[in-house]
């Protein structure tokens, strides 16, 4: 039963109030950082061109989501897209890409939280574009010009996209002491590694069908390049990080809970601010269980009159409507 | 476009729908902000940030029920926090034996679990009323008054142009697949192939779907360089803000403030 919650179809987009607001902070920076500089560099490669190609191909990989395929019980794979959107135009052009879609699903149709908007589009831009980028580039080196590599690379950029994806989800829930490491990572990455391999099947009938009909999109001159050695350092260092860091993580909670008391500073840094009026009660109101029922007659007041003054104007208006209809 | 359903806009002439947009979207960030700050337990601040929440929706004349209905949706991920309730260590409250193992409820898990559960629920009411009250083309301008580089904001607004475009196209595709292949409600009979070749057929559709967007994005393109674009993205500069929305952004940005300092005092 514990497992349940990561067996949802979207475990991957984090909702607010799940994230501590410090590690929602720094991965937003982390987010933003990463975003400017993939900007910077469409910009150069793409030109005039990039608005048109990545707003349609963001809007294609949305849709392409709801593409789904039964696995049994009850349980469908579908399609991240990350790897293939690294593998078709580049990972800082994917970079963009992703976030796009992860930023209409919070903003539009809140799959995962605004605050913790920064952490999805890390997850799923950053680090799942990364990743991929790494893999698929390295076998693609390996391989040479023959099409095994198209279609083994994109398989496993495909899969190890989602898999450390939702081992970056797992540990950031972890960190702001949401789910226990213990029980977070091995749900999390144990799921996902299935799920990652519907996703790498998916991913090979797609560059297949675009193998066949478009050959030109795969050659390994024409995309990839772009990422440069940087971004396939990135790569490596982040999927190296994220499975040293897991286990260790996993098997000795106490480090974790060590690393999220030392983050959690905010807390105690918050503390002074409220101590500057030590002990302080309401006149009358001694405890919390009054001061909770205080607020709850107070906010009860509150929309009740709101809701009040809403039906009286409504009422008003209405018979002006109707006076001015006689 | 069959696909409208999917724009969770709303038109309307509420006070929350005249709101100038980029207001609605910091006072929206603040209030999550807000309640992520808001310490585990603190239940008269949730109480309050509750009754905030639903005088907005009651504003916004969305319904309560609307967007409560919608901000169950988002539920399923409290599961993930489930498992505090018996980790976090504290006075036990209840002991439950299962099989050889005997887990324990503690008084810290259960209060980190509900305040965990309260804040996202909150949270998502008001990201509800906020796509709800605003039409996409005024959140783009909000996006770009909180500096969001405006090639993003261009990406943005063109992603959702095409968004039920592509939308559609992908329900052609299911709905083609659909039709070629059987289907039972019985469940000894299997839906058609194997899982390899399910998964190949779902594949090619992708594929297909993005071949076509590269393809549509190219005509889109002809036909913007035949309109005169040259690649800048130009935007009418921002309109004023009128005082009442002033008036309202310090007021809400006041109260906010006020409420987490007194979550301190209970």
């Amino acid at each position: 039963m514990l497992l349940a919650p990561f067996l949802s179809p979207q475990p991957m987009h984090i909702p607010d109030g799940f994230l501590s607001p410090l590690v929602s902070i720094i991965l937003w920076v982390f987010s933003i950082l990463v975003i400017a500089y993939s900007l910077k560099r469409v910009n150069e490669d793409l030109g005039e061109r990039q608005v048109p190609l990545m707003g349609v191909l963001a809007a294609a990989i949305f849709a392409g989501q709801m593409l789904n395929f039964t696995v049994a019980g009850g349980t469908s794979g579908h399609l991240m897209g990350a790897a293939i959107a690294t593998i078709l135009l580049g990972p800082w052009a994917a970079i963009l890409m992703m976030t796009t879609v992860v930023g209409v699903q919070a903003l539009i149709f809140q799959d995962g939280g605004l605050l913790a908007l920064g952490a999805n589009i890390f997850n799923m831009g950053v680090i799942g574009v990364a990743t991929s980028y790494f893999v698929y580039r390295s076998i693609r080196r390996i391989a040479g010009e023959k099409s095994w590599g198209v279609f083994l690379g994109g398989f496993l950029a495909a899969w190890i996209s989602i898999v450390v994806a939702a081992l970056a989800v797992a540990l950031q829930l972890a960190l702001s002491r949401t789910s226990p490491a213990n029980i977070a990572i091995p749900a999390m990455a144990g799921i996902h590694a299935l799920i990652g391999v519907g996703e790498g099947l998916i991913t090979i009938g797609a560059l297949a069908l675009i193998y066949a009909a478009r050959p030109d999109l795969l050659r390994s001159s024409k995309q990839g390049v772009t990422g440069g050695n940087a971004l396939w350092v990135g790569g490596l260092a982040i999927a190296l990080a994220l499975a040293i860091a897991s286990p260790l993580a996993s098997s000795h909670p106490d480090g974790l809970e060590w690393v999220a008391e030392q983050q959690g500073f905010l807390n105690t840094a918050r503390g002074p601010l409220y101590q500057i009026i030590p002990d302080y009660v309401f006149p009358g109101i001694s405890n919390q269980v009054a001061a909770t029922i205080l607020a709850g007659v107070f906010g009860t007041l509150i929309v009740f009159g709101v809701a009040l003054a809403v039906a009286y104007s409504r009422r008003k208006r209405r018979l002006g409507e109707v006076r001015q209809t006689q | 476009m069959h696909v409208h359903f999917l724009d969770p806009y709303r038109p309307g002439s509420s006070p929350i729908h005249q709101l100038d947009a980029r207001v609605k979207l910091i006072l929206t960030l603040a209030y999550i902000l807000t309640a992520a700050l808001t310490p585990i337990g603190a239940w008269p601040v949730y109480i309050l940030l509750l009754a905030w929440a639903v005088t907005i929706e009651i504003l916004s004349e969305l319904g309560v029920g609307f967007v409560l209905r919608r901000a169950a949706l988002a539920l399923p991920f409290v599961l993930a926090a489930l498992p505090v309730i018996f980790t976090a260590p504290g006075a036990a409250l209840i002991h439950l034996p299962i099989g050889p193992w005997m887990l324990t409820i503690t008084l810290p898990g259960v209060e980190r679990f509900i305040s965990i559960a309260l804040k996202s629920w909150i949270s998502v009411q008001m990201a509800i009323v906020l796509a709800a009250t605003t039409s996409f083309p005024d959140l783009l301008t909000a996006m770009r008054a909180i500096k969001v580089p405006r090639l993003l904001v261009a990406i943005f607004g063109l992603m959702w142009r095409y968004l039920f475009v592509l939308v559609d196209e992908a329900l052609r595709l299911m709905r083609a697949r659909l039709s070629r292949s059987g289907e039972s409600d019985r469940p000894d009979l299997k839906a058609g192939g194997a899982l390899i070749w399910r998964a190949k057929v779902a594949g090619g559709m992708a594929g297909s779907l993005f071949l076509r967007a590269i393809e549509r994005s190219d005509r889109i393109y002809m036909a913007m360089v035949a309109r005169g674009y040259d690649g800048e993205v130009r935007a009418a500069p921002l309109p004023r803000l009128s005082r009442r929305d002033w008036l309202t952004l310090w007021l809400c940005l006041g109260l906010l403030l006020a409420l987490l300092t007194s979550a301190a005092l209970f």
